[in-house]
């Protein structure tokens, strides 16, 4: 049985506010909502990217000159949290999910646009208590991991206001992830099977299957972590007889998989642009939905492996070690689809796809050192140094903030209506993997030699490779530059793009660009084959 | 055909040998003071190798497609509807599971070697009774020749210092002296916050923690000062959290150890 949504019922959408009005308001168009989290998310980027710039500018010298110790502290752990918080899993979940999903599954809305609406309301306040929790005593300081005692015995409303937010923005994270396993198990127009779904659905599905298991673990322990500060408990607290290595694995229990919810959705929208740009089929469907599953199945069991030179029995270490290292077959099965996709197509050389293809490169990369460091002897020596940093910004900065590039410049005829500029496009993929490579590549060295992570000062040996290293941020600082001025100047004198500019298949290009409200002036086309490039469908076209 | 078979078995066996003459060539890792450290730098290289044929195989793939199937302006249409290969699927699903499986069993042996998987119930002669919990750490040595053997060390770990204490001589001291090529075997426990103890050139690390003993021991194999660095973080002053261990001859080691040495306090 499928539910169908009365325009009529659902919601007053001919009451709400039109034109640019209707992203400040409690919209209930999942379109809009998309767009209020992709905007507020870059925002929070542009705030992000300027703390990683403090932080690359005290690196640039070895002495810690910059800004006082604990400020440096609360810088890095204000980067880390608004990062992966508030800009990537609020983004490729979020952002896109919202827009996506209802097209891809022939919906009208999500299955709760109210829900949906509180989910991204909850974000602006949180983030910006978050930062503004620096000018009350100063901001959390114990890093996005918050450890006990650490944690404990640092400045109490910094790190009481930074578990609010974190709770407050798990919660949004959960709402969206009941509304997302909802729409597209509820939701799909009668007669599209799960088997013929765009793979973004997929990804979102198992995403959301993560989110729900496992954010409230993060939630619980945080309000326990919080009783340890306010009310004296002593459930880590060591002094009181609380144990310090219990807080990590519920904290991994969630975080681990939380690496999932910032990659996952970006292989299913890496799966929609490759096959447009590509102008072929997605290889290998059912294998790439087995290996999402797979995925999400095994990143549960895999958190003890941030735990290595924790107290850990031997065991434990071994196990985790072995499970870790397997996620690489079902991630690599994907890369060797993608790469697959793309052989004897006849692929258009855009922004997007260089995004996507810039992905695969810097995605394989953080992949294989990612299995070395699922090993436990390999681990031991790196752990908490920069070689550990330099691993997962090649994966969330080089894999999912590509994505996120990559399907900005995708989707932006289909929001607007408009075409960007290609060669700001292209000039700034250039400067963005130029300077992203330039500033991570040398830090694995680093962290190889002995340079431990989240230190304001260092041996003065490692200054000329950490130049290198800030140099490198400097290029991805300026790499935005083209972008905005490309975004702004495509609003306003960009060509008309027509409906479908890339003659996609998917669902969301089969109505006018920008879409009406409620995605169809009438019945949902029922997409078989939303990847059948090639074929008969598409020539008679 | 035949053809294009000869360009791509030359393309792979130009990956293999670039990668491994990179490997072999190109030395990442610092200096090797410690039994482990050449045990960790084969694992180190071996991985090394097998991700540099992945990840120049992957780019060339990638780059390579990008050229060789680019759209040419004179180009309308599509591509070839190819929407999978099953017995190519399931080659690249068995080959890196292979891969995956050998890597696991091999760091297993390293990590064997590296003394990570010794029962760990290790009873310090000078310390509390035999039923207090200890956990993880590397011991290099059985509990045996602990006791034959034995350089115990007590570390505590503090914001921002570390302090060793020789039970032996009665004394505390803020560096750590150890003779080379002698078993050390250290208890290390945190007075507030969790520290980590790591010297890059031994290749070991090993948390810190407090209300929970951890031990790590290790064999230095060259004489020299090396850093010891705090690896978590701990505070404000976590990168000036640093101190050094100085690996010595043996008549060296002692000279201090006596220099140092406070009589037994008789009651």
């Amino acid at each position: 049985m499928t539910i169908s949504i009365d325009p009529q019922k659902t919601n007053n959408k001919s009451l709400q506010p039109k034109g640019w009005l209707r992203y400040f308001s409690f919209s209930l168009d999942h379109k809009v909502i998309g767009i209020q989290y992709l905007v507020c998310g870059f925002l929070f980027y542009l705030i992000g990217g300027t703390l990683a710039s403090a932080i690359r500018i005290e690196l640039a010298s070895p002495m810690s000159d910059f800004m006082p110790r604990d400020v440096y502290n609360q810088v890095l752990t204000l980067h880390g949290t608004i990062m992966i918080f508030l800009w990537i899993v609020p983004v490729v979940n979020g952002a896109f999910g919202n827009y996506l999903i209802p097209f891809y599954v022939g919906a009208r809305d999500m299955a709760f646009p109210r829900l949906n609406a509180v989910a991204f309301w909850l974000i602006p306040p949180s983030g910006l208590m978050l930062v503004a929790s620096y000018f009350v005593e100063g901001a959390a300081q114990a890093g996005w991991t918050a450890y006990p005692p650490l944690s404990i015995t640092t400045p109490q409303s910094g790190q009481i206001i930074w578990i609010l937010s974190v709770l407050l923005l798990g919660g949004s994270s959960i709402f969206g992830g009941i509304n997302f396993i909802a729409t597209i198990i509820k939701l799909r127009r009668p007669g599209l099977k799960l088997m013929q779904l765009p793979m973004y659905c997929w990804a979102m599905l198992g995403t959301s299957l993560l989110v729900v298991l496992s954010t409230p673990v993060l939630a619980g322990t945080l309000i326990l972590l919080s009783f340890d500060i306010v009310a004296n408990t002593g459930f880590f607290n060591p002094v009181l007889g609380g144990n310090v290595v219990v807080y990590q694995h519920l904290f991994w229990f969630y975080s681990h998989p939380a690496v999932y919810i910032m990659v996952l959705p970006a292989f299913g929208l890496v799966s929609e642009i490759l096959p447009v740009h590509a102008r072929k089929p997605l290889f290998g469907y059912t294998t790439m939905v087995f290996s999402i599953m797979g995925i999400v199945v095994l990143g549960l069991v895999v958190w003890a492996h941030h735990m290595f030179t924790s107290g850990t029995p031997p065991w434990m270490r071994l196990f985790f070690t072995i499970a870790t290292a397997f996620i690489a077959v079902p991630t690599g099965i994907k890369f060797f689809n993608w790469v697959a996709t793309l052989w004897g197509g006849k692929i258009s050389i855009n922004s997007a796809m260089l995004f996507s293809c810039g992905f695969i490169i810097n995605f394989v990369f953080g992949g294989i050192t990612g299995v070395a460091l699922a090993q436990v002897p390999f681990d031991i020596h790196v752990h908490d140094t920069y070689f550990v940093v330099a691993h997962f910004h090649y994966i969330v900065y080089g894999g999912t903030v590509f994505i996120i590039f990559s399907s900005i410049y995708h989707w932006f005829p289909k929001v607007t209506g408009k075409l960007f500029n290609e060669k700001l496009g292209i000039s700034h993929f250039i400067i963005t993997f130029i300077g992203f490579n330039l500033c991570f590549a040398p830090q694995h060295w680093l962290g190889l030699n002995g340079m431990p992570r989240r230190v304001a000062e260092y041996d003065p040996q490692f200054q000329f490779v950490n130049q290198i290293s800030s140099l490198g941020a400097l290029l991805m600082a300026i790499s935005t530059i083209p972008f905005l001025i490309n975004v702004f100047l495509s609003l306003r004198n960009g060509k008309d793009a027509g409906d479908n500019p890339w003659n996609a298949l998917t669902p969301e290009w089969l109505t006018s660009s920008p879409p009406p409200v409620e995605n169809w002036e009438g019945e949902a086309p029922l997409v078989e084959e939303p990847y059948g490039y090639g074929k008969e469908i598409f020539e008679q076209k | 055909m035949l053809n294009k078979n000869i360009y791509l078995i030359l393309i792979i066996s130009l990956v293999f040998a670039i990668s491994f003459w990179i490997g072999f060539n190109v030395n990442l890792l610092p200096a090797e003071a410690s039994i482990n450290a050449p045990i960790y730098d084969e694992l180190f290289k071996i991985l090394f190798i097998i991700g540099l044929i992945i990840f120049i195989g992957m780019t060339i793939a990638v780059i390579y497609s990008l050229f060789k199937f680019r759209k040419r302006n004179d180009q309308i249409g599509d591509g070839i509807a190819l929407e999978g290969n099953l017995s190519l699927e399931i080659v690249w699903t068995i080959i890196p599971s292979i891969i995956v499986l050998l890597i696991g069993l091999y760091s297993y042996n390293i990590y064997d070697r590296m003394g990570g998987m010794k029962e760990l119930n290790h009873n310090h002669k000078m310390m509390s009774s035999n039923t207090e919990k200890i956990w993880a750490g590397i011991s290099q040595t059985s509990d045996k020749e602990i006791a034959i053997n034995n350089l115990s060390i007590e570390v505590s770990a503090m914001q921002f210092a570390f302090l060793f204490n020789y039970p032996k001589g009665n004394f505390i001291s803020g560096e750590l002296h150890v003779p080379v090529d002698q078993k050390v075997s250290m208890k290390m426990e945190s007075k507030d916050v969790i520290h980590a103890f790591w010297v890059p050139e031994f290749r070991i690390k090993q948390d810190i923690i407090p209300g929970q003993p951890t031990i790590l021991n290790f064999t230095p194999t060259k004489v020299g000062k090396y850093p010891i660095i705090c690896a978590e973080l701990c505070g404000p002053y976590h990168g000036g959290m640093r101190a050094s261990i100085i690996v010595e001859e043996e008549s060296d080691y002692n000279e201090w150890f006596n220099k140092n040495k406070k009589p037994e306090v008789n009651l």
